[in-house]
This record gives structure tokens, C-alpha cells and sequence, in this order.
């Protein structure tokens, strides 16, 4: 066994670890970190294939972005995974049925001589993975690829679109406004002339 | 070293990396000490005050240089406590989850032509996979300290992180557009001849979007909410003290040297001279570093703490309004004979 | 629309940010007027209130006639006494305690006593080590009253066309 093999099998032994605690763990924070790791361990192995821009790019997006707020969100909610656990096993049948499914889809994709363990072949070194990449994606496949950027957009449009409510008398604050406020609007200077209190008769009372 | 590579035979690669790796990595650490002492000394100054000057070695006081040390052995002395109702693992993971990222950035942060330890086609990429990682100390942290300060100091910072990161990629995104690479150490070589080809001048808005969003991004002043002081007592890290708190306080600080070896890489030329015919070499890179590192101590002696809602403002319809803009500029020049004022 | 367009000039220039940089620049090179404490002092008042003392008169004869004025006026209740009479038939303090931890340094007792027994000294930097140590008993205010009786005397003087 070379040692790239060797990296391979404790990548894809944390990997397959931490998948595992994603599903097993009792507290929803524990399984997203551990969602994290299984991310940042897929995009080891992925180097491992020479594919390094899309290995950076998961960790970029999925690990850097996507898990955060997946994180962000799953810290302030008080989820008793008890509670939702209760129909784990009634589930347990057609879940193994789908997961069954899936790695036979798997094996027949994948199947045969070409699961191997076989490194792709060498490319010379200043083969530039990023490249053929963008040149792909700019040529070939630019309409896919814009198509995809626009549904993103629409996606993006659409979130905001539902969850905005305009509602009248919000006591919200308009940031540009105020930082654009000038003592000029503040302040009136007022030329006072220095004032003396009159001075009351003294009355001699004796 | 050839003796040395023929005794330990195939072992030797992987010692050689390690070697190299300690090369970086410990003078880092002196770095963030000093720059500690740097920051005290001089907002010090600017507040017409000395700064430390007490502590000294051998009985000499030499200016306080003593003081980072001093530090140091304190916080390595003092207990760890753990709050009741912690997340014991991750409260104890979390500063490492802080500092790894922080100095793994510099596997790819090349010192000179040769002298990066790994020369990696897509390290711009990688920098800024490796540094959106920081945020999960903070959230980690935050979370797992079961208190409601940190929690919320973990929630402000951890949005500021995401979203300052995102103008931060939008200005390197002109970077990769003018250098037309993904590799530092290519995007300095495009640099070259004199310190107006930098690409300060050209990106300039850019430039000054990078370098305020990596102030943002350090969670340094003026942009310091998430350790806002007189609102959520220290932010993420009020419950920790001792070396796990020391070990928060290494991220911060090796994470503002990474910043800065950043800009000075891709905006003021890394190791290149500014006069052509003065020689190139990493003491520039280390000048320039200093330079932005300075800045940074300057603008949390001089401006006051952003609210968190106009921080927010300023990070996505200011900032990345400006790099989109300044973004479709250098793309439209780029197809014009005047192009190579961009390159 | 002019002004508008001045202030996002002003805005995108940072001028104002500028402005403040340059104020903290020039004050980096501001000369510092830090006292560097333990070797330097900021002058003091020959009226500074710090740390009791109790006086004696030149013959060594303690001035507390016990009068119990000082006691009264405190207004932290940081002061204890209790008197008898001596052998020579005065009356004196078997008891002249001063809690430093309530004392608030307002010097109404200076003020209160008649013969100028109980006094207010320079000092401001004493310690101790645990609360007790804070409690000052009849010998350690006596103790530091010999110990800084010149330095008191010279402060009375300065002070004495004035009372």
C-alpha cells in the first residue's frame, strides 16, 4: 500500500466516522460540526483526486458559507432530538429501502472494474485544474451555466419576496439617513447678548 | 542537509516539511507577541501615554520589551475554568478550531519567488477557503460556553465574518482578473516594475474595500462589536480564560498578520521593490506587512466602534456594490486598448 | 444637489476619516506626560487626605485628650473609641480604632479635633495584605504619627494661616 492509499483509507475512514455521527448524534450542533468535518474530509479526498479547485470550492462554500448559517441556525433552536427520534424505527424499513436503492444505483454507475482504486493518470504539473474548468464552463457549457446563475437569482428573489412584509409605523432605523445628518441640521447658532438680571431695590426694612 | 537526507532516506521529505513548516510558524508566534506589544506601545503613544515599560530582561527594562513574555507565562499559569452547563469537547476545541485556520493560510503565503512552502496553483482560492474556516472557533466557542454573551457575541461576529467575506472575495476577484491567476506567487511576478504597477493603484477602490473588510474581517476596531465591550462584556471568549483564551487571543493577532501579508501580497507588490532599481527581497514584504499592520493599530486608536446595524450596511450596500462596480470597470477596460493599465 | 454631491464626495474620499487619522498621528509624536509613578509623584497639597495619624506633642505626651469629636462627626462610623482616666488623673483613649475600609478620607475628623491629635498624612499608597490588615488600631495610628511627625508639622505650618 503507497501512501496515497494510506491517506485515502483515513480520509474516507473519518469521512464515513462523521457521516455516521451526523445521523447518530443525540444533539443537532454535534451532528451539523460533524457534517462539517465529513465536508472538509470529502474535499481532502477530492485532492487526492487532482480535482483542487473543486475541493476548495467545497470547503469555500459548503464549509465556509452553507454550514455556518446551517449552524447559525441550529444554535437557537431548542430541538429535543428526543422527541423527534420517537419514530425512528417505524421509519427504519423504507429508509433502508431508499439508502438500499441508492447504493445499488451507486454500484451500477460506478459498478465493476471501474470502483477501483485507480489514481487518474499523472497530468504534467502545470496542468491547471481551475482552467479547463472556466473553459469549460464558458464554452461549452455557458448556457447550462448561466441558466443556473439565474435560477440561483430567481431563487434568491423569490426567498426575499416571501418573507419581506411591508409593514407601516416600523420603528426602523435609516442607516444612510443618519449618517448623513450634519450638525448643519442640528444645531441653530444663536447670537445672545450677555444678559444681567436686573438688580431689585434693597429695601431697608429696619 | 545532504548527509542529513541520505541518513533519514525516505523519511526525509516529510522532515523537511515539518522543518519548514516550524520555520514559519514560530517566528509567526514571536510575531503576534510583539504585535501585541506593538499595539500597546503605540495606541499608547497616541493617547499621549508610554505603554508597557516596566518589564525588561536581566534587570535592564529595554523599553517594556519584556511585557509579551510576561503575558505569556501568566496566561500559561492561570486555570482553564469551565463553566457549569459546557460543552466540555467543544469548549475546549474551539480555540484550536480558531488558530488552525489561521496558521494554516500560511502554507501557501510565499515569502519570496521560492521561498513559499507549498506553491499551489489555486492559493488565492485556498486562502480564502482556509480562512472562511476561522468563523467556526467563534461560533464553536460562542455556543459552547452555555452563557447568553457569548452566544450573542458569536452570532454578530460570526455574521460579520460571512459577510464581510464576501466583499473581501469580490476584491480579490479584480486581483485574479488583473493578474489572470490564481497563484500568489504569479500574482506578485505580474506586479513588477516599481511600485505604480502595484495594484493598489489600478484596484484602488478595491484596494481600500480589502483592507477595511480585512479589519472587519479580524473582528479588530472600529468594527469590534463582537467583542463590544459595554454591551456583551467580551464577546465569544467571556468565558474562557488561561491558555484556551491566550490561544483565541494567538488567532486574533496571527490572523491580522495574515491580512496583512495579504494585501501587501496582492495589492502592494509582496517582495518587490518599489524602485526598480532597488533589489527585491522578503525584508519589502515584511516593511509592507508592518506598514498595514501599523494601519490597523491606527484605526482602533482613532475611530470609534461601528453600530452593529450600520456595520451590516457598510459590508453588503456599500462595500460590494463598490467591488461589482469597480469589478465591471477593470473587466470592460481589460477589452480595450488601454487594458494594460490593468495589468 | 450640490451638497449632495459634496457629501459623497466626502463620503467615498473617507476626508473625514482622514481627519482623525491625522489627529492621532500627530499625537504619536506628541511629547507624553505620563508620571511614571513609582520613581516620579505628582506634587501634593499640604492638605492631602490620606492615611491617619496620630500626633504627640514635642515632649512626647500623646495630644488625644479622648473627646470622642472626631467620632461623632465621622460620617462612615469608621472611628472606635473608648476612654478611662490615667493615673495622673487625665482622661485619655484605652481605644482609638479607625477602620480604613469604611473610612472615606472626607478629613472632618482633622477638622473636628481641638488639640490636632488625629491628623491626615500625605501617604495614599499603604496596603495590606488581608481586610484586617486595614483596621488601625490606638499604637499603629501613634506609630505613624512618630514616624512622619516632621513631614505633619511641616504640613500643619503650610497650612496654619489659613485655619
Amino acid at each position: 500500500m503507497d501512501f496515497a492509499s494510506l491517506v485515502f483509507y483515513f480520509f474516507a475512514a473519518i469521512l464515513l466516522l462523521s457521516a455516521l455521527r451526523v445521523v447518530t448524534a443525540k444533539n443537532p450542533v454535534h451532528a451539523a460540526l460533524a457534517l462539517v468535518l465529513a465536508f472538509f474530509t470529502a474535499a481532502g479526498i477530492w485532492l487526492l483526486l487532482e480535482a483542487e479547485f473543486l475541493a476548495i470550492t467545497l470547503v469555500l462554500v459548503y464549509v465556509g458559507a452553507v454550514m455556518v448559517l446551517f449552524i447559525f441556525v441550529v444554535m437557537m433552536l431548542d430541538i429535543n432530538i428526543e422527541e423527534m427520534r420517537k419514530g425512528f424505527w417505524d421509519y427504519l424499513p423504507i429508509a433502508a429501502l431508499v439508502a438500499g436503492l441508492m447504493a445499488v444505483e451507486m454500484v451500477v454507475v460506478l459498478g465493476g472494474d471501474r470502483f477501483g482504486l485507480t489514481a487518474p493518470a499523472p497530468l504534467p504539473a502545470d496542468f491547471s485544474n481551475t482552467k479547463q474548468l472556466g473553459l469549460l464552463l464558458y464554452t461549452d457549457y455557458v448556457y447550462a451555466f448561466e441558466l443556473a446563475a439565474v435560477i440561483l437569482l430567481v431563487a434568491i428573489v423569490a426567498a426575499i419576496a416571501l418573507t419581506l412584509r411591508r409593514r407601516p409605523n416600523r420603528k426602523i432605523i435609516d442607516v444612510g439617513w443618519q449618517v448623513r445628518q450634519t450638525h448643519e441640521g442640528r444645531i441653530r447658532m444663536v447670537n445672545l447678548k450677555p444678559q444681567k438680571p436686573e438688580a431689585k431695590p434693597v429695601e431697608d426694612d429696619e | 542537509m545532504e548527509t542529513m537526507q541520505q541518513l533519514l532516506g525516505p523519511a526525509w521529505m516529510p522532515t523537511w516539511i515539518v522543518i519548514k513548516i516550524v520555520v514559519i510558524v514560530l517566528p509567526l508566534l514571536i510575531a503576534v507577541a510583539y504585535l501585541t506589544y506593538a499595539e500597546r506601545k503605540i495606541i499608547g503613544w497616541m493617547q499621549v501615554r508610554m505603554g508597557p515599560n516596566r518589564v525588561g530582561f536581566f534587570g535592564y527594562r529595554l523599553w517594556g520589551l519584556g511585557q509579551p513574555i510576561a503575558d505569556a507565562v501568566k496566561l500559561m499559569t492561570k486555570e482553564i475554568m469551565l463553566p457549569t452547563g459546557a460543552n466540555k469537547t467543544l469548549f475546549l476545541t474551539a480555540p484550536v478550531l480558531a488558530i488552525a485556520p489561521a496558521m494554516a493560510a500560511w502554507a501557501v503565503v510565499p515569502f519570496n519567488d521560492r521561498m513559499v512552502l507549498a506553491n499551489v496553483d489555486a492559493s488565492l482560492l485556498y486562502i480564502m477557503a482556509i480562512t472562511s474556516m476561522g468563523v467556526y472557533g467563534v461560533v464553536v466557542a460562542g455556543w459552547a460556553s452555555n452563557s447568553k454573551y457569548a452566544l450573542l457575541g458569536a452570532l454578530r461576529s460570526a455574521a460579520q465574518i460571512v459577510s464581510y467575506e464576501i466583499a473581501m472575495g469580490f476584491a480579490l476577484v479584480g486581483v485574479l482578473m488583473s493578474a489572470q491567476s490564481l497563484n500568489l506567487v504569479e500574482i506578485v511576478q505580474h506586479q513588477a516594475g516599481g511600485f505604480w504597477q502595484w495594484y493598489w493603484l489600478p484596484l484602488f477602490p478595491l484596494f481600500i474595500v480589502y483592507l477595511i473588510a480585512g479589519v472587519a474581517e479580524t473582528n479588530r476596531a472600529p468594527f469590534d462589536v463582537a467583542e463590544g465591550e459595554s454591551e456583551i462584556v467580551a464577546g465569544f471568549h467571556v468565558d474562557y480564560s488561561g491558555m484556551a483564551f491566550a490561544v483565541f487571543f494567538l488567532a486574533e493577532y496571527a490572523n491580522m498578520i495574515l491580512v496583512a501579508a495579504l494585501v501587501a501580497i496582492m495589492f502592494l507588490g509582496g517582495w518587490l521593490s518599489p524602485l526598480p532599481f532597488l533589489p527585491d527581497s522578503m525584508v519589502w514584504l515584511f516593511a509592507k506587512m508592518s506598514f498595514v499592520l501599523f494601519c490597523f493599530l491606527w484605526f482602533r486608536a482613532t475611530f470609534p466602534r461601528y453600530r452593529y446595524d450600520q456595520i451590516m450596511r457598510l459590508g453588503w450596500k456599500v462595500f460590494i456594490p463598490v467591488t461589482l462596480v469597480w469589478i465591471l470597470v477593470v473587466g470592460a477596460f481589460m477589452q480595450t486598448p488601454l487594458g494594460y493599465l490593468f495589468h | 444637489m450640490l451638497n449632495r454631491i459634496k457629501y459623497y464626495f466626502k463620503a467615498f474620499l473617507l476626508v473625514e476619516l482622514l481627519q482623525g487619522l491625522a489627529v492621532t498621528w500627530r499625537h504619536l509624536w506628541a511629547p507624553k506626560i505620563t508620571i511614571q509613578y513609582p520613581d516620579e509623584r505628582t506634587p501634593q497639597s499640604p492638605r492631602f487626605r490620606g492615611l491617619h495619624a496620630l500626633r504627640r506633642y514635642p515632649s512626647g505626651e500623646e495630644r488625644c485628650i479622648g473627646c470622642k469629636l472626631c467620632e461623632a462627626v465621622c460620617p462612615a462610623m469608621a472611628i472606635v473609641i473608648e476612654t478611662a482616666q490615667r493615673d495622673d488623673g487625665t482622661r485619655r483613649t484605652t481605644r482609638y480604632d479607625i477602620d480604613l475600609t469604611k473610612c472615606i478620607f472626607c478629613g472632618f475628623c482633622e477638622e473636628a479635633c481641638p488639640v490636632d491629635a488625629i491628623v491626615e498624612t500625605r501617604i495614599f499608597d499603604y496596603h495590606g495584605e488581608k481586610r484586617g490588615d486595614l483596621y488601625y488600631t490606638k499604637d499603629m495610628l501613634l506609630a505613624v504619627g512618630d514616624k512622619y511627625a516632621a513631614q505633619i508639622a511641616q504640613d500643619k505650618a503650610a497650612d496654619a494661616k489659613y485655619r
